[in-house]
């Protein structure tokens, strides 16, 4: 590992900044273990790389230039991150190991979203559960580095070596006890030359990193202070809707607008790819004025397609099973997903200022590098005369992988010659937004003599678009071929990803997509919260033909000891097998990815069949090594949530082109009265390396919640939502 | 087009704009107002819960007009300066937001569910129905309870 020094000391000297960048870690890869007496089940591409690792792997030519700190003259240190934070906790995380290297209290840090950095290439992309485990050792360096530049320039300035020198809460501590505040050496740390390398501390050492600390910017979000897209004032970006299509992909045949035009407050009106544009001096009249325009449409993608016709192409193209199930016990079952919106609360929103030879963006961006190349394709500039920023997302859940609203704005602002401030509709963003691929899953599992034999596992999806790439243009354009292309990106990702954590002799598992002509993006977790939801319903079916308890089934089948001890710690926290009232039952599920594992158990009231809550729920999360436990309880808590909303009522329904739902009255994500009423979140000992977490909630709990409303009623589901009537009137076309 | 005076966060305010704007852009998009956030406009998702006259009401679907010589009040005037609110204390101790966007709605519910109940049970917190797609119910629940006790 080195350090090298920034070379744009001439921009620091001036700010009076310690700016560093600092080198690459190093890539390891884990051997997964292997249990006795069962039928051991080779390795599986997702144990042996997963796509964490690819990701950090694709990273790694650049992870030198990936952390950029700076020590500002009032003794604040900012981190300037390459990653979009959208509630996982990323910015707090990342402040806590800069805290610690520096042995600075954590309120002196901050954290700013880098802008689009086209140098950065594959690194900077958020997803796949990745920032911690890419940025964790990036970081680490370079406050490392930061601390040693700050003990030298002391050395310096005080005639003492640096080995007598130590840090302490923000400040350098001479060896007669006096102590220099790091404000007070940054010029000096930032005029020194040469190299200063530094390894960060042992993590035996850490004091802040591994406790529960509060966000960074929770205050400002409870006092109606924080700043999200449409929060930025933008000189003369107003406010601004589209009119959109009666069917995904439609586009605009006609437009009268001369009632519209005549209202108050609108400014301008325009016809742009994606429809009609409108702008206004308040979002109010420029929704009013979008709906007084005429318009006539030239069809969409997908008119002709409703649920029926998606599902069935779904079962015809599940690949076969290549067991038999003639000679063997055998446990056969098959189950369809629907699709789900993202919906998170923010809509698509964008801020976007095209001139005839500049542009700038202000968005929620999950891949801001192939967002600023596409948008300089679009409106005609070259590349580096578009900026980028990278505004905090108010949710994502896979959703802001996808930059459209932000182009949709750039083209808006070119099309209509103004500064435009985007906001989509709830409706806008459940009709015409992305959404989570509808799955048909065909599993089945023989078994004799007390051992699983073989596992298969057959995944039809309607196509996953994954055309952001790794975050910049060329594996974007991969990811858009016709050959290869995208099926080759979901494949990799699928394989990477999913990963059946039990010895269940043969495992295969393969993924077939259809390709449709709709807006799909990757669903915190990906493939795994359908794959793997349905797999751990099966595991309890296949307990039960098996004559085993659930929870004893999965001990005896999982791999590693680590596995089992977060099961053994649901099971006896949660107090498995204890006696619950009729129409009340338990529910286990089990899940191990991204070198991360959880168990979930919960307790769930499903006396009204049609009317189930869960009622409790208990999780254990071992990640290898929590750096803020409190972040992480919240992102297992939020994937808990995700669970009972997808598996028990929420979900869209596809007809004749476009999604019924329209809003959060009729897309059915949990709300207060869905919600556990306790639950408890047991956090395992670190003892290795940062794993994923922000996805690693969902199919353990969807599995969990499956397997107890199953026992609870009897009734086994095999389509998610369980609960999913068309309920409401759907709002006109 | 018409004028209306009402009162926000304790100043007065004069805005010119269609009668049945809703309160929530007069907020936003002329007054600068940016706590009360947009989730749906149809008063479902809950997003802007704001008080008005100390009752809670959802600013996407209160036109303006009605607000005429009222006092509303949104997130940002809920504490005293740099004391905060009970339940805001409460929502920092428990680290309730996630991304945030819909806390300053949930807080504001909070605050009105708490005058009319002093200890609320689960059933009366369960109506509160503004959603949180991060998911953060649970501790929502917590902050609420550990709201009462220091209001008790």
């Amino acid at each position: 590992m080195t350090t090298r020094d920034d070379a744009v000391s001439d921009g620091l000297a001036r700010r009076h900044f310690l700016t560093l960048l600092v080198a690459a870690p190093v890539l390891t890869i884990a051997v997964p273990g292997t249990a006795s007496a069962v039928i051991p089940t080779l390795p599986q591409p997702a144990e042996i790389r997963d796509l964490g690792e690819i990701l950090i792997l694709a990273g790694t030519p650049t992870a030198g230039a990936l952390a950029v700190l700076e020590v500002g003259a009032d003794g604040i240190v900012t981190l300037e991150l390459p990653r979009a934070e959208v509630g996982q906790g990323i910015t707090t995380a990342t402040a806590m190991l800069v805290a610690e290297e520096l042995d600075l209290p954590l309120s002196r840090v901050r954290v700013r979203l880098a802008d689009a950095r086209p140098e950065l290439l594959f690194n900077q992309l958020t997803g796949g559960s990745n920032t911690i485990r890419s940025v964790y050792d990036p970081v680490r360096h370079a406050a490392a580095a930061a601390r040693a530049r700050l003990l030298a320039a002391a050395a310096k300035q005080e005639g003492v070596d640096a080995s007598r020198l130590s840090t302490r809460d923000g400040s350098v501590i001479l060896p007669d006890g006096r102590a220099i505040a790091y404000g007070l050496l940054t010029s000096a740390a930032a005029s020194l030359t040469g190299v200063f390398a530094a390894q960060p501390k042992p993590e035996s050492e850490h004091k802040l990193v591994g406790t529960a600390q509060s966000r960074i910017d929770a205050r400002a979000m409870v006092t109606g202070q924080f700043k999200y897209t449409l929060d930025h004032d933008v000189p003369g970006a107003m406010p601004t809707v589209v009119r959109r299509p009666p069917t995904i992909n439609g586009s605009v045949r006609s437009v009268d607008s001369a009632v519209a035009e005549k209202m108050p407050g609108v400014l301008a009106i325009g016809v742009v790819p994606t429809g009609v544009a409108v702008v206004a001096e308040t979002f109010g009249q420029a929704m009013a004025a979008r709906d007084a325009l005429k318009v006539t449409w030239n069809p969409g993608t997908i008119d002709s397609l409703s649920d029926v016709d998606i599902r069935a192409k779904l079962h015809a193209a599940a690949l076969p099973f290549v067991v038999p199930p003639l000679l063997t016990q055998h446990v056969d079952a098959e189950f369809d997903f629907a699709f789900v919106s993202h919906a998170p609360m923010e809509t698509n929103s964008a801020i976007a200022d095209v001139r005839a030879d500049r542009a700038e963006i202000w968005a929620g961006l999950k891949s801001p590098i192939v967002a600023q190349q596409t948008i300089a394709a679009a409106v005609g500039l070259p590349e580096s005369a578009v900026t980028v920023h990278v505004v905090q997302g108010g949710g994502s859940f896979g959703r802001r992988l996808f930059f459209d609203g932000a182009l949709e704005a750039a083209q808006i602002s070119k099309a209509l010659n103004r500064p435009v401030k985007l906001m989509w509709s709830r409706t806008d963003d459940m009709r015409h937004g992305r959404a989570r691929p509808a799955t048909h899953h065909k599993l089945r599992a023989t078994f004799g003599l007390g051992n699983v034999l073989t596992f298969e596992h057959r995944v039809a999806a309607v196509e996953t678009d994954f055309r952001h790439g790794l975050g910049e243009v060329l594996t974007a354009t991969a990811a858009s071929l016709p050959v290869g292309g995208n099926l080759s990106f979901a494949q990799t990702v699928f394989l990477t990803t999913v990963n059946v954590p039990y010895n269940f002799g043969v495992v295969t598992s393969l993924l077939n997509e259809v390709p449709l002509k709709m807006h799909t993006a990757a669903w915190r977790s990906v493939y795994s919260a359908n794959t793997r939801g349905a797999e751990e319903i099966l595991v309890d079916e296949l307990a039960a033909r098996m004559g085993k308890d659930p929870v004893a089934f999965r001990r005896e089948f999982l791999k590693t000891a680590r596995q089992r001890a977060v099961l053994d710690k649901v099971a006896s926290a949660g107090q498995w097998g204890r006696s619950l009232p009729r129409g009340f039952a338990q529910g286990v599920g089990f899940h191990d990815e991204y070198q991360s594992c959880t168990a979930c158990l919960v307790e769930i009231d499903a006396r009204d069949p049609k009317a189930p809550r869960v009622v409790k729920a208990v999780i254990a999360v071992d990640v290898g090594r929590p750096i803020n436990p409190r972040g992480l309880q919240a992102q297992m808590l939020g994937g808990l949530t995700d669970a009972i909303s997808t598996t028990l009522r929420a979900g869209l329904h596809i007809d004749r082109g476009l999604p019924l739902e329209g809003s959060y009255s009729q897309f059915h994500y949990a709300r207060q009265k869905d919600a556990p009423l306790d639950v408890q979140i047991h956090v395992m000992p670190a003892t290795g390396s940062p794993g994923g977490a922000g996805e690693l909630g969902v199919p353990a709990a969807v599995g969990a919640i499956a397997n107890a409303y199953a026992r609870a009623t009897g009734i086994a589901p095999r389509s998610f939502p369980i609960i999913f009537p068309v309920d409401f009137e759907p709002f006109p076309r | 087009m018409p004028v209306y005076t009402f009162v926000v966060n304790g100043s007065a305010v004069t805005v010119e704009a269609p009668a049945d704007l809703a309160l929530l852009w007069v907020l936003r998009d002329k007054l600068g107002v940016r706590g009360p956030k947009f989730g749906c406009g149809i008063g479902v998702c809950r997003a802007c819960t704001s008080h008005l006259d100390g009752a809670e009401i959802q600013p996407c679907v209160t036109p303006v007009a009605s607000c005429a010589g009222r006092s509303v009040t949104t997130i940002e005037g809920l504490a005293d300066g740099d004391t905060l609110h009970p339940v805001q204390e409460a929502w920092l101790e428990q680290d309730v937001p996630q991304c945030g966007y819909c806390q300053p709605g949930q807080i504001m519910a909070a605050v009105a569910l708490l005058k009319e109940k002093r200890e609320p049970t689960d059933e009366d917190i369960d109506k509160i129905a503004n959603v949180c797609r991060c998911g953060t119910y649970f501790r929502i629940r917590q902050a609420i309870k550990a709201a009462a006790s220091k209001m008790g």
